[in-house]
This record gives C-alpha cells, sequence and structure tokens, in this order.
C-alpha cells in the first residue's frame, strides 16, 4: 500500500466496523494523515492504533459530499438530511452517485427508513455505554423514535429477519469482538464496559452468538491474520 | 415484506445431500436464489467469469474430487473481489482442530453436517438469517465466525 524507501509499511489493525458506511472516505483519511508522518526519524512501524467517531467520519462525508450541490441543508442527526428548497430529479440522482462511493443509500420508502433509525440506534446505544444503563431498550428506542416499541418491533422483525432483542445482542457482540481483538481491555472489563453482569454472561452470550468461546475467537483471528500476511 | 434475494450457491459431489440441502433452504421463510455445483473447480470456473453476480453466501462441502472444499476457501480467500463473500463449510468432522483450521484459511462459517432433516432445516435458517444481518447491517465481516 503506502511505500517509504522500499520499505514496506504493513497496516496491521485498522477496525473499520461500520465499513460499509465510510471506507472508503476513512481510507483516504487515514492515508492523508500518514504522509505527514515524519519519516525521517528512525521509526519503525508496524502496526497503527487509531481511535475513531464513526459519527464525526459520516458527518464530513455528508458535509462534503451536500457541499458539492450548492444548496442549503441541515443535519438533522442519525442519517437524515432537511434541504430548505425542494430538491429537483437532477439534483437527487447527483448526490445519489456521490454518496454511492461511500456504500450511503438514499432511502425512500418509510419502513426502510424506521429500521435504518431503529439499526443506527441501536449502534448508538451499544456504542454509548450510559445510554444503555439509564434506559431499557424499549423506552430508548420509543423515546427516540417517537413510535410506540410495539410498532417499531413488527416493522423490524417484518423486513430484517430478526427481532429487535437479537439485533441487540448480536451489535454488542460485534462490539465486543472490537474490544476481545484491540487487546487493551480483560475480560471483566470488556464485560463491564458493555453492561454485562459478569464475565460468564458475556461468555456465555457470545458462545451462543458465534458458537465459540472469546479466547477461542481470539485466538482464530490473531492466527488467521498471521497466515493472512505470508 | 423483504423483497431482496439472498443468493445462495451450495458445492457438493454428494447429489442426495445437494436435494436434501436445496429443500432445507426452500422450506426457509426467506426470497433465496440457490446455484448448485458438484465441486469446486465447477464453482471457481463459475465465479471467475466476468460479470458475475457475487452470491452473498458459498456453502461449501469438504470433501469432494478434483477441487475440495478447503482448497477452493484458499482460492476464493485469495481473490480479491471475492474477499467479501461470506464461505461456509460444512463438513461431517466436529473436531475442535478441524473447526479451527477452516476458520483460520477464511471461513465465516462452519457446520458439523447434522444427520436429520429436521436438524438442518433448523440450522440452515439461523446460518442464512445470521448472514443476512452481516449484509445488511454494519456488523463487522472480517470477524464473522459461527460455528454450530
Amino acid at each position: 500500500m503506502l511505500k517509504k524507501n522500499s520499505n514496506e509499511i504493513r497496516i496491521a489493525l485498522i477496525q473499520l466496523p461500520d465499513r460499509d458506511v465510510a471506507r472508503p472516505f476513512y481510507l483516504s483519511l487515514f492515508e492523508n494523515r500518514l504522509y505527514n508522518f515524519d519519516f525521517s526519524t528512525p521509526y519503525y512501524l508496524m502496526k497503527l492504533y487509531l481511535k475513531y467517531d464513526i459519527n464525526i467520519i459520516f458527518r464530513k462525508t455528508l458535509e462534503e459530499q451536500l457541499g458539492k450541490l450548492g444548496v442549503d441543508y441541515s443535519i438533522n442527526g442519525l442519517g437524515e438530511v432537511e434541504f430548505n428548497e425542494p430538491l429537483n430529479v437532477e439534483t437527487i440522482k447527483e448526490l445519489t452517485s456521490l454518496l454511492s462511493i461511500y456504500g450511503i443509500e438514499i432511502i425512500n420508502d418509510h419502513k426502510s427508513e424506521i429500521v435504518q433509525r431503529i439499526k443506527d440506534s441501536i449502534t448508538e446505544m451499544i456504542a454509548n455505554s450510559s445510554i444503555e444503563k439509564q434506559h431499557k431498550t424499549s423506552t430508548y428506542l420509543s423515546e427516540k423514535l417517537a413510535y410506540s416499541y410495539a410498532y417499531l418491533s413488527s416493522i423490524f422483525s417484518e423486513s430484517t429477519y430478526t427481532s429487535i432483542e437479537s439485533f441487540v445482542i448480536l451489535k454488542r457482540v460485534d462490539r465486543a469482538k472490537a474490544l476481545i481483538l484491540e487487546d487493551r481491555l480483560t475480560l471483566t472489563e470488556v464485560a463491564y464496559t458493555l453492561g454485562y453482569s459478569s464475565v460468564a454472561h458475556l461468555s456465555g452470550q457470545f458462545k451462543k452468538t458465534t458458537g465459540l468461546t472469546p479466547t477461542v475467537f481470539r485466538h482464530i483471528i490473531r492466527e488467521r491474520n498471521k497466515s493472512l500476511k505470508n | 415484506m423483504n423483497l431482496d434475494v439472498l443468493k445462495i450457491v451450495l458445492v457438493d459431489d454428494d447429489e442426495d445431500d445437494r436435494l436434501l440441502f436445496k429443500d432445507a433452504i426452500e422450506e426457509v421463510d426467506m426470497n433465496t436464489n440457490l446455484l448448485l455445483f458438484s465441486n469446486g473447480q465447477e464453482f471457481m470456473d463459475y465465479i471467475s467469469l466476468s460479470g458475475q453476480p457475487l452470491p452473498h453466501l458459498v456453502f461449501l462441502d469438504l470433501n469432494m474430487p478434483i477441487k475440495n472444499g478447503m482448497e477452493c476457501l484458499t482460492e476464493i480467500r485469495s481473490t480479491s473481489k471475492l474477499k467479501e463473500l461470506s464461505v461456509a463449510i460444512y463438513s461431517t468432522s466436529s473436531s475442535d482442530k478441524d473447526i479451527e483450521q477452516t476458520f483460520i484459511k477464511g471461513a465465516n462459517i462452519y457446520i458439523n453436517k447434522p444427520n436429520d432433516f429436521k436438524k438442518l432445516k433448523k440450522i440452515v435458517r439461523q446460518v442464512l438469517k445470521l448472514n443476512w444481518q452481516y449484509h445488511t447491517s454494519n456488523l463487522n465481516r472480517e470477524n464473522f465466525l459461527l460455528s454450530i
């Protein structure tokens, strides 16, 4: 990928949980940073650990692309953009193609929109453990999206082949995987961060979702990354 | 009602197994489109044709003539345009070592072949639904592992 004096620099760990949304943009951002890196110091860089906020990336991407249209807009958070004047078909087409490079799609039916907003809210809830500690998922979602939980839950099940409850578990385990691979926290700390009552509870749900224990999972991913390098 | 179609490929040399699997997939209440191949080489030839739409999920039997499941998996993972493909290996082996090896070689799902149709249906349903989430919900596909 990036070369300096023919020494290849391998970027070993870039976690992109929302890779479908912002990957190309994210990578370009990352490369720009790296080009500004001072390579003159004798520094053997093999791994970079990055901290990032997917919401900022998403917002910045939107702002950049919407800026190209030359129309007034405001971003209402959670994937909602409001325009001050109606858009014509050409502009919508242009925006669709501008955003498609980043894997961002314009949703134009009510149910898909609700489902997407539920998913986004759950992602936010799991990333921010204080929300989860203060609210039940059902109250959080119905307050945030201003629909009854029964309504949200039936739309969700009907179009995603899963229930909101199962989706929350899947998302939480996905985050647990990322934290386990980051290796900065112990299993106990991961369990606490994600609001599990104990390591046993985390391991149980992990095993139920993946068929593997957290330790075996980490071992496999590490071995896989090693074998891909060779 | 979800109108998106889940495109599935099944590669297995045993005709009875193929039919059984096909029945199981058809009984899942999802909109699916299934293609069948009888060995790894046939599938690789098909998928290498340019402009071929990629399936969402490929089921690979391990023991096949000409090109077996492991060789096929290795080839898939070393082909850049196939990197995003979810691969499910299914085999009669339930040894932890075999399971671990297939995951390390890049499989996402390991299915221990069940011996009755009811179990097969249950497993297929669970795999299809989980895979669907990975294709529609911004989950990290590089960390997608399921042993069942």
